[in-house]
């Protein structure tokens, strides 16, 4: 998925603003993420650069992590938890339901591109399982009734 | 008067619609002229009544729950502003036996207090451990933290004034806190909860840590999945550093120490401080050899304390009350409280913050009531995904650190996931191989391909192929990864495997369990 950048000044306004900080690669991912929604191949020479790093250490600090993506993602992203917590309280039926509902298995998008499944390991809300986060806000307590309604408040999949 | 309403802002309560309630509560109000004030509280813990509301009266605080949007309409027909009674009302906070049979010390506020409101805290004992540690030299803050036996909340358990004697014994110069708030464990969610509902107590505890060691720095390394809690602390750190509890003179001690925030990326394995100092520094989360030990060479190659959020949250107490009040709880090697979670499929799920030496059966039965889909209890994982699976026949295991090391498991990070008789226990150890093998960070190879070897060979178990021969090489395995991996990943891995293996092993034999998927 790499190509031009959008705004390259953009970048580079991002870059100036975090290049101070000690360790400052993952404070710059972060934020290119966020505001392009994804880290496009091309941003990596700029990043390196501005870094003193090689871009093959910029490669790798992207690719080590979960949480940045090389592609864009759907418009919506669910995030199911897959850890033990909520294993003990279904969320694999849950993923399987989400999977012959959807047709998308973790780590893939609906076919209309508004639905991105991911898998996690834990958010913090063992105690109110199971729980998924859906763009960046976590809920507990689901099942798959209450997983339709919030992909279809949010209008991810028709 | 207008009268006060606590509405937990904690991501737990939101998750199941507390900002909803809040909005029915402020809609309902303006349209009945009742003047409400709201306080967005921390979570008391008691997550099987979230979200829980909680109204100021005079005979104290009352609590509701768990309320949804709908029931508060209701809520102010019965009267609760003044305590009315509701089929909600759990009657007085302070009197609901699960948070009365707790001994509250690290989270004795949490809940209880506007998690960002300075004056709240104070009044509420906040700052006293920081106020008395600015009058103590670093040494003697040690000592203190020593005499009082903390040990790593983190999960290793090791004592956390040994760390920073060591870091205080290097030479004076650039020396950092770190808190590690990646708090991956399934199972586990006191660091997010404290976080969230009491960042002061994490921002003093790392205050007295950087006095004691002359440190001027801290960092907080905090999850990316706990986007709440990272935004929380990063008004309170704000907030403290506006009022002079952080910056060049901290609380009027002419010491300086600050704190910045720092967003993992998602990797289970920065969890371990060798990877998370990697992380800081912004390189992949690779481990890295030991020693030096982080206490000499850490982050950016200086001496630096790396605790969890639970340990340095514990320090304040210790500081304000002395260390002997804090040794007095606890069992054996095992000093203080260690703030439980119980979590999964239980009754009443939450935090229970008790001294070391009760029971699981007491944490799981008497707090948690028992298995929340009501079949039996088959089998309860203590510690996150490196802890083992006990049957019910162990479930009068105290709990402390060295009684759950005998029976080869931990007490780790203190998450207990309760599973019924549903649960199959070779899919659990797949699991956890399968874990393993997604979060390795790739030094090491008993980790990095042990664990896909162990997932291969536990299907060829569960397939009925040479079930004995295998389960021998499954065992194999396991000591070779407990024996040469680098780090606890690794070489706490085999533990879920083993546990369930030894006392499981029926799901062992069962061709038909894995086979069929």
């Amino acid at each position: 998925m790499s190509g031009p950048i959008a705004d390259q000044s953009e970048l580079q306004r991002i870059i100036e603003d975090l290049r101070h900080l000690p360790g400052a690669l993952l404070p710059i991912l972060h934020a290119v993420q966020e505001r392009f929604g994804f880290i496009e191949d091309a941003a990596v020479p700029v990043i390196a650069e501005a870094l003193n790093l090689s871009r093959a250490e910029v490669h790798g600090v992207i690719t080590f992590y979960h949480d940045f993506r090389r592609a864009p993602a759907g418009s919506h992203v669910l995030k199911l938890c897959r850890a033990e917590a909520c294993q003990s309280m279904g969320c694999e039926e849950l993923a399987e339901t989400l999977r012959r509902r959807h047709g998308i298995a973790f780590g893939e998008t609906s076919p209309d591109g508004t639905l991105t499944l991911e898998a996690v390991y834990c958010l913090g809300n063992c105690a109110l399982a199971p729980a998924a986060m859906l763009d960046g806000r976590v809920h507990g307590r689901l099942d798959a009734a209450k997983v339709a309604t919030l992909l279809k408040l949010v209008g991810a999949v028709a | 008067m207008s009268s006060r309403v606590f509405i937990p802002g904690d991501s737990a309560a939101l998750s199941v619609g507390a900002d909803e309630v809040e909005a029915a509560v402020r809609s309902i109000a303006k349209e009945r002229s009742l003047a409400v004030e709201i306080v967005r509280n921390g979570s008391r813990g008691l997550f099987w009544l979230e979200p829980m509301i909680e109204v100021q009266t005079t005979a104290g605080r009352i609590a509701y729950g768990p309320v949804a949007a709908a029931d508060v309409a209701s809520l102010f027909d019965a009267g609760f502003l003044t305590g009315g009674s509701h089929e909600l009302c759990r009657g007085p906070t302070e009197d609901i036996p699960y948070l009365k049979n707790q001994e509250r010390l690290t989270f004795a506020r949490c809940g209880i207090t506007d998690p960002l409101s300075l004056a709240d805290y104070a009044a509420h004992g906040g700052f006293r451990g920081l106020k008395r540690a600015t009058a103590m030299t670093g040494a003697e803050i040690v000592e203190e933290v020593v005499q009082s036996g903390l040990r790593g909340r983190g999960g290793a358990g090791f004592p956390t004034g040994i760390k920073w004697k060591t870091v205080l014994g290097e030479p004076a110069g650039v020396k950092y806190v770190v808190c590690n708030a990646d708090e991956g464990d399934s199972g586990t969610y006191a660091d997010r909860m404290l976080m969230e509902g009491d960042p002061f107590l994490l921002i003093e505890g790392m205050t007295i840590a950087g006095l004691a060691v002359g440190a001027a720095e801290g960092y907080v390394y905090i999850r990316s999945e706990y986007p709440h809690a990272f935004r929380q602390m990063a008004r309170a750190v704000a907030i403290a550093r506006e009022a002079g509890w952080l910056g060049p003179d901290v609380a009027g001690s002419g010491r300086a120490f600050d704190i910045h925030l720092r967003l993992g990326a998602g990797a289970y394995i920065c969890g371990e401080e060798t990877s998370l100092l990697e992380s800081l520094e912004g390189k992949r989360g690779i481990i890295r050899y030991k020693p030096p030990l982080p206490a000499i060479k850490g982050l950016f190659g200086k001496p630096t304390v790396i605790n969890n959020v639970i340990s340095l949250a514990s320090v304040p107490i210790i500081l304000e009350r002395g260390a002997a009040f804090y040794r007095d709880y606890g069992t054996g090697r095992s000093r203080g409280t260690l703030p439980f979670q119980l979590a999964g499929n239980v009754k009443r799920a939450g935090l229970v913050e008790k001294a070391f030496g009760l029971s699981l059966r007491q944490l799981i039965e008497d707090f948690g009531g028992g298995t929340a889909s009501g079949r039996p209890l088959r089998t309860v994982q203590v510690g996150g995904p490196l802890g083992a699976y006990f049957p019910a026949t162990l479930l009068d295991l105290p709990l402390d650190y060295e009684a759950f090391a005998a029976e080869k498991g931990m007490l780790g990070h203190g998450g207990v996931v309760v599973f019924d008789e549903r649960v199959d226990l070779a899919r659990q150890a797949r699991f956890a191989m399968e874990f393993c093998a997604i979060e390795s960070c790739g030094k090491c190879t008993p980790c990095r391909i042990g664990s896909t070897r162990g997932a291969e060979v536990i299907d060829r178990i569960a397939a009925g192929k040479d079930r004995v021969a295998n389960i021998a090489l499954l065992e194999d395995l396991c000591t070779l990864m407990m024996d040469a991996s680098l780090c606890a990943l690794g070489g706490l891995t085999p533990l879920p495997v083993l546990s369930a293996l030894k006392h499981f092993p029926e799901d062992f034999d069962r061709p038909q369990a894995l086979a069929a998927e």
